[in-house]
């Protein structure tokens, strides 16, 4: 048996699969002040009277990160930063407890100016005096030479509750966004951390002995007392649950498609390029904030079932904002939800009602009441699908970086379109003739969320660099540098690549079946000095691919 | 701190092209820049955006050059890509969609000359050409100046230009007479129908950002100014780097970034620049924030020493004077005219090239219609050492009634046999027409 948990913004919802097959299923109303407390309750609910020591897995994907730093509900945050030559300080700038330091590495990685022990004690004494009790510590280009950073986070270490080090979020290069996603993740750290302590409280009284695990935003999950140390890594987590039961629940393989979740106040949208979603080459964003934590790339558009419409200069606008339910449900204002009502698209809530609110619109628009449902409706349409366009449009043009991308670049062009959510039913048909696609609204649609968490499997990703000339190798979210022959090839950083992908995979909580790896990135590079070749520069990148757990279906994201 | 610019970006390292694999022209050429790039965020600024490069066409390079035997043989699809980075690049700002654009692109382009049979200085095709005239073509005549900041003498942009009296071409480089292609005297001034819109300014060896900068203030940007381009172009060439392996100046990445924040080009475009690790990711980092109005005053090299690159006190007396003497050159081009024509009706002139890459040897004649209403029509006989004899008419671009008249009588009365030619192109610049016979 799994379970799989999804606390989304509104709702909480629960499966409990035997075999696969969803054997129970729940949804309540989420309780935003408490999450865990929702959490709690339904677990409560759903596994009482079954047998726990059939349960394989459990998997939850929650809001709370993603809440806290939407609503600024972060702690404070200390930044030690070695910024090195380049960008402006000012232009690295996230708050006011940031302070530079000196010292940086090339980006080879080789040590061009050291830190300075009183510096950086005195900047981490002055954050510590104004109150500060977590940090983070990020240097520039430690990704390929975490040695700064390790040796600034030993000497703080002591002064503060807990300090994040930017290597260990992501090997990939972008000093901004590390310092981003080090600040966000020092941020959330404490509120998260508390989290965790109360799910493993509630899983050791109840006497779940199955792995807990934590969904993040590139649909993949991580062992839950793991995920504690990069609380970072689960926001954004909802749309990845999405999509995640999407290709659990629909036929996805093969083909390019649109995966749409409409709900109340957003629809959110993803790509799917051969049945496999499309990741955030970089990193998601965040409350404007640039981040290097991998996740599926998706929009979310302030349009949704019960987004308000009203009529601005005699034109229609739907959205963005949400400000009540539909009329249809005792709402202020009509909603598209209200014109599908009016249009027989749907059978619910008070039709009277909706025809009133729709009435409204109508007499602004000097039309006949069905014809304003109609515009409202097609309007509605329209806006989700030419942000579907221009995301594959977007995705089309992403730059690329040789000869042979360039001239091979696949053209994604989606076929199918999947969606769930609230209002699914009502505009699949219309959305699928405006996008050329097929539309499907996939079985259990309500529990996608759900769903998809409850099978993602777990997913690593590790970034090597062999420099043959320095003689080292540096492994960079496990912070290691090692020394490497003069004559290292490219098949040994393969097989050091791939050994140490299985074991940090097994150390987040993977089980071997499960283990599907995949070389994202590898090049190879003559170092030349004068006309002679002196050694090479060989660079892999490889990852535990996103996708369901063992058993179940096939694919998963990629970037 | 100047204003914020929506800068474009067409980055294109063609991290699959090589000449060979220890050249100078490698695979690696543009990684750490990348790295760089990468590392600092620029594309994360709201103001810096990336773009694929296009793909250039044959057309597109049959429009300026003529290649023998024709493009397809002496190009690699790398340079389809590196000359449509560049075309993409003017587009975007064409269209208004970025104020500014750089190209970082490779395979370079600034040594490949009007006719090619091979490739000159790594060069096959001269991208900033090949995007000029794409420009011209698509969004109507422009007035161009290509500033070339590459230390060795843009002198395939040179020939290109040399009689294009609304293409102003103005190169600095490492003088001549100590650096490859050995041209670019302050004397190569520009054709008889286009005096003063070719400038030469070589610089002595171990000059640093000082006397460059003196010529920018002082020559470049009051000849720029007078010229009044509809659009500024910099072949931005980094190798007058002080790390540079193949050249000898001590240009730094805070010289190249203050010569953009000043010259303020529509377009760069990467021309050569090989230290690739030292150089390239500093300079292409200290470029990018200057286009993009960012504070680039951290920009710094790893071993910079300002102190180490200071250049001689009798390296800025002579790059004084030369200023000085180039600008007055300058404010007298329209005199030269009738001392050098003589009432002629054409001039000719003999070259030999040497194709240094693909080691072909080249004697070219060139006339010129002398003509005061356009840059007049062109005829070149070429002859390779490979044997290739071509012979080319071209009508320039807003040619005139008489020079079009006279080009395409010219064309039609050459005898392919009697010349011994192979190939006989007509080049029609005004209408856009490739022919070849
Ligand atoms: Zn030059
Ligand atoms: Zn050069
Ligand atoms: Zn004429």
């Amino acid at each position: 048996m799994i379970l799989g948990i999804d606390v989304g913004g509104t709702h909480t919802d629960a499966v409990l699969l035997d075999n696969f097959q969803v054997k129970k299923k729940t949804k309540v109303p989420t309780n935003q002040r408490h999450l865990v407390s929702s959490l709690i309750g339904v677990m409560d609910d759903i596994l009482r009277d079954e047998d726990l020591s059939a349960l394989e897995r459990v998997v939850f994907s929650t809001t709370l990160s993603t809440n806290a730093i939407v609503q600024g509900k972060t702690d404070r945050v200390g930044m030690i930063v070695a910024s090195g030559p380049g960008l402006a300080p000012e232009d690295l700038r996230i708050s006011e407890d940031m302070r530079f330091v000196s010292g940086y590495v090339s980006n080879r990685g080789i040590e061009v100016a050291p830190i300075k022990k009183g510096e950086v004690e005195e900047a981490a004494a002055g954050l510590k005096a104004s109150g500060i009790a977590h940090l983070g510590v990020v240097c520039k280009f430690s990704t390929r030479n975490p040695a700064h950073e390790n040796q600034i986070g030993e000497l703080v270490r002591s002064g503060f509750r807990h300090v994040s080090l930017g290597h260990r979020m992501s090997g990939n290069l972008n000093f901004r966004r590390r310092i981003a996603t080090t600040y966000l993740n020092a941020s959330v750290h404490d509120l998260y951390s508390r989290f965790v302590d109360e799910i493993l409280e509630f899983a050791a009284r109840a006497g779940i002995k199955a792995p807990l695990y934590i969904l993040k935003a590139d649909g993949g999950t991580f062992e839950i007392r793991r995920s504690a140390e990069q609380p970072v890594q689960t926001i954004l987590s909802g749309p990845a649950a999405s999509v995640m039961g999407i290709l659990s629940l629909a036929d996805c393989a093969g083909a390019d498609a649109v995966a749409v979740d409409m709900g109340g106040t957003t629809t959110d949208i993803a790509l799917l390029a051969d049945g496999v979603p499309l990741l955030e080459p970089l990193g998601v964003t965040i409350e404007g904030h640039r981040t290097l934590i991998r996740g599926l790339k998706t929009r979310s558009l302030g349009l949704g079932g019960d987004s308000r419409v009203r009529v601005d200069d005699g034109r229609l606008v739907i959205g963005p904002r949400r400000e009540g339910p539909a009329a249809a449900f005792g709402g202020p204002w009509p909603t598209p939800t209200d014109a599908m009502i009016v249009l027989g698209l749907t059978r619910i809530g008070d039709a009277a009602k909706a025809q009133t609110a729709v009435a409204e619109i109508a007499g602004k628009l000097n039309l006949p009441v069905a014809e304003a449902a109609r515009a409202i409706f097609e309007k509605t349409c329209r806006d989700i699908a030419s942000a579907v366009d221009a995301m594959v449009e977007e995705v089309n043009n992403k730059p690329v970086y040789t000869i042979h991308e360039l001239l091979e670049g696949k053209t994604l062009r989606p076929k199918r379109l999947f969606i769930v959510g609230g209002p699914a039913g009502a505009v699949a048909s219309r959305l699928g003739e405006l996008l050329g696609c097929e539309a499907v609204i996939p079985r259990d649609a309500e529990v996608a969320n759900a769903y998809g968490a409850a099978l993602a499997r777990t997913t690593a990703e590790i970034t090597l660099l062999a420099e043959t000339e320095r003689g080292s190798l540096t492994i960079a979210e496990e912070g290691l540098e090692v020394k490497i022959p003069a004559h290292f090839t490219r098949r040994d950083i393969l097989r050091i690549g791939m050994e140490r992908l299985r074991e940090r995979a097994r150390r987040l909580g993977a089980v071997e079946p499960d283990i599907e790896t995949e070389i994202v990135e590898d090049q190879e590079f003559n170092m030349v000095r004068g006309f002679y070749a002196t050694g090479k520069n060989i660079r892999l990148k490889a990852q535990v691919k996103p996708g369901l757990i063992a058993g179940f279906g096939k694919g998963g994201p990629r970037s | 701190m100047t204003q914020r610019r929506k800068t474009g970006l067409v980055f294109f390292p063609a991290f699959d092209w090589a000449i060979s694999p220890t050249h100078p022209e490698r695979e690696e050429r543009l990684l750490y820049t990348q790295d760089q790039v990468f590392e600092e965020g620029l594309l994360d600024f709201e103001n810096i955006v990336e773009y694929k490069p296009g793909l250039a066409t044959i057309e597109d390079i049959n429009r300026i050059h003529i290649c023998v035997p024709d493009a397809r043989s002496v190009i690699t699809e790398s340079h389809l890509i590196s000359a449509g980075g560049a075309i993409t690049a003017a587009e975007k700002v064409l269209e208004g969609a970025v104020d500014n654009a750089f190209a970082l692109v490779r395979p370079p382009g600034h040594h490949a000359m009007r006719v090619v049979h091979g490739a000159r200085g790594f060069c096959n095709i001269n991208i900033e050409a090949v995007m000029i005239e794409h420009i011209r073509r698509k969004y109507g005549h422009r007035r161009v100046a290509v500033i070339d900041t590459d230390c060795h003498h843009g002198d395939g942009t040179q020939d290109i230009y040399w009689h294009d009296p609304d293409t102003l071409c103005i190169s600095i480089h490492q003088d001549g007479r100590t650096l490859y292609p050995g041209s670019g005297f302050p004397d190569e001034f520009g054709g008889p129908n286009a005096l003063g819109t070719t400038i030469n300014i070589p610089l002595p060896p171990e000059t640093s950002d000082e006397g460059f900068l003196h010529v920018l203030e002082e020559v470049i940007l009051p000849i720029v100014q007078e010229f009044k381009p509809d659009l500024v172009i910099n072949s931005a060439g980094q190798d007058n780097h002080y790390t540079d392996p193949i050249t000898n100046m001590r240009f730094s990445a805070q010289g190249y970034a203050r010569l953009n924040e000043r010259l303020k080009p529509d377009i760069a475009v990467l021309e050569g620049g090989y230290s690739i690790e030292g150089a390239l990711p500093y300079v292409n980092v200290g470029i990018i924030l200057a286009m993009a109005g960012l504070d680039y005053s951290h920009v710094r090299e790893p071993d910079y020493d300002p102190g180490a690159l200071r250049q001689s006190d009798e390296i800025t007396r002579y790059i004084r004077e030369m200023s000085k003497d180039v600008l007055e050159l300058w404010k007298r081009r329209h005199t030269f005219k009738a001392e050098i024509v003589k009432g002629a009706r054409y001039a000719r002139r003999n070259r030999n090239i040497y194709y240094d890459t693909d080691g072909i040897r080249e004697q070219q004649e060139e006339t010129v219609r002398i003509c005061n209403d356009c840059g007049g029509f062109i005829a070149v006989n070429s002859m390779a050492s490979t044997g290739n004899r071509v012979y080319a008419v071209i009508i320039p671009s807003r040619s005139c009634d008489l020079c079009r008249l006279e080009g395409e009588r010219h064309f039609h009365g050459v005898d392919k046999a009697k010349q011994g030619v192979h190939y006989l192109v007509l080049q029609d610049r005004d209408r856009d027409v490739y022919v070849v016979k």
